[in-house]
């Protein structure tokens, strides 16, 4: 299983929140494989280019990160809505919550959505999230990251995670980042520098493909 | 292929989640079936208020029929009736949803599940989502339902809404992520 267990203690949020009891598995129902068609109506041109949703340009790297969305077949999941949410330049949220002292971009929201095509490929536009400062243990930083939320064909395979850059000297001191524990799939968070998908003379190009769980391969037999 | 590791939703979703335009509204303008509110509360091992959850809903409609192609029965669902939504927690931990109440979901084998309610409950410190469901406290088809069945009889009541007493209309819900009083969730 690729996913963290709830409990990792080094992310401190985890001790109160982590549920204890052992999940229950219950045979697969209309309920798992069916799903919500959610947020179409809500996606426009302008939501999937993050640098173009205020009257100013904001400040910092742009880059493009672009991807694959396809199930545990390969098979391309089409149609669905990808969203993103992410700090600016200097590593601050657009959120009444969010204290850190750096300063806020007018000109930057930091939120995002589209939907994936024919072939289940998804494109953003956007600029380089900073690195930030939090209170989970003495010197904490979390590496830059761009959260993701997709829907996939069903109730089950719906997923929240973060994307991660390469080289980022800050990953090996983030347990959120750790909370997964098999290397391989710790590395399935991190995004690819792809010379291809840069825009030339306009922004740097980040390749971050995903694969949706939740479809059961066989049930399992005793 | 290995499916992407989930990772938490954090503290700040609410720049991105959930859309305001469908915060909390499952059922749209005309849905068959008794409307009813669902006041959903979400607390920590220490029975603390856990305000910065998100939680998704997706249920049948009155019908028992869900609003997607897979469900057998499609051609008989209520269009008015989407089924799903999203709403953040407030202060106290509570987040509301306008909805009716589901009718029995009928599978192609014919297993029948009592009316029930799909949860995913997302928050900072959950490192993945957490999945429940949401029967209802007088239902007596909750005694056959097939997943209830799989739940320790000593468990079950942490699934059950409670009707409040003074406004018919109005289920709560408590989720107590920890502690003694966690509620089930399901691997699926």
């Amino acid at each position: 299983m690729a996913d963290p267990e709830y409990l990792y203690e080094p992310y401190r949020s985890t001790i109160r929140r982590a549920p204890r009891q052992p999940l229950i598995l219950v045979p697969e129902t209309l309920s798992e494989r069916t799903g919500p068609v959610f947020g179409h109506d809500a996606v426009t041109e302008s939501c999937s280019d993050l640098t173009r949703q205020h009257a100013g340009e904001p400040i910092g790297e742009r880059i493009i990160v672009t991807g694959r969305v396809c199930d545990e077949d390969g098979r391309p999941v089409t149609s669905t809505l990808v969203e993103i949410w992410q700090t600016n330049a200097a590593g601050r949220y657009f959120h009444q919550k969010d204290r850190h002292h750096a300063p806020l971009d007018p000109n930057f929201t930091g939120a995002g959505r589209a939907l994936t095509d024919s072939n289940g490929c998804y494109r953003f536009s956007t600029i380089k999230p900073g690195a930030y400062p939090w209170q989970n243990h003495e010197n904490a930083w979390r590496p830059a990251h761009i959260h993701f939320s997709l829907f996939g064909a069903t109730f089950g395979s719906r997923l929240i995670t973060q994307m991660y850059f390469p080289g980022d000297p800050l990953l090996e001191f983030d347990p959120i980042f750790r909370s997964v524990r098999e290397e391989p799939a710790r590395q399935r968070l991190i995004a690819q520098f792809d010379l291809t998908a840069t825009k030339p003379d306009w922004a740097l190009g980040y390749r971050f493909d995903i694969v949706l769980g939740g479809t059961r391969a066989t049930p399992f037999e005793d | 292929m290995q499916a992407t590791p989930s990772q938490t939703i954090g503290p700040f979703f609410h720049v991105c989640l959930p859309a305001d335009e469908t915060a909390g509204r499952l059922a749209g303008p005309g849905a068959e079936g008794e409307a009813l509110t669902l006041i959903c509360r979400v607390l920590d091992a220490d029975g603390a208020p856990v305000d910065d959850a998100m939680i998704e809903l997706w249920q049948a409609d009155a019908s028992g029929v869900y609003n997607h192609p897979d469900d057998p029965r499609y051609q008989d669902h209520d269009p008015a009736f989407p089924g799903f939504a999203r709403a953040a927690t407030d202060e106290n931990g509570e987040c509301t949803f306008q909805t009716v109440r589901p009718g029995a979901v009928t599978e192609d084998d014919g297993a029948v599940h009592a009316a029930h309610i799909n949860a995913s409950i997302f928050a900072r410190g959950l490192l993945k989502r957490a999945v429940t469901r949401i029967y209802f406290e007088d239902d007596p088809a909750n005694a056959d339902d097939p997943v209830l069945a799989c739940v320790p009889k000593q468990r079950r009541e942490t699934l059950l809404a409670r009707r409040d007493s003074a406004q018919p209309w109005i289920w709560r819900h408590e989720i107590h992520l920890s502690g003694e009083r966690e509620t089930v969730f399901f691997a699926i």
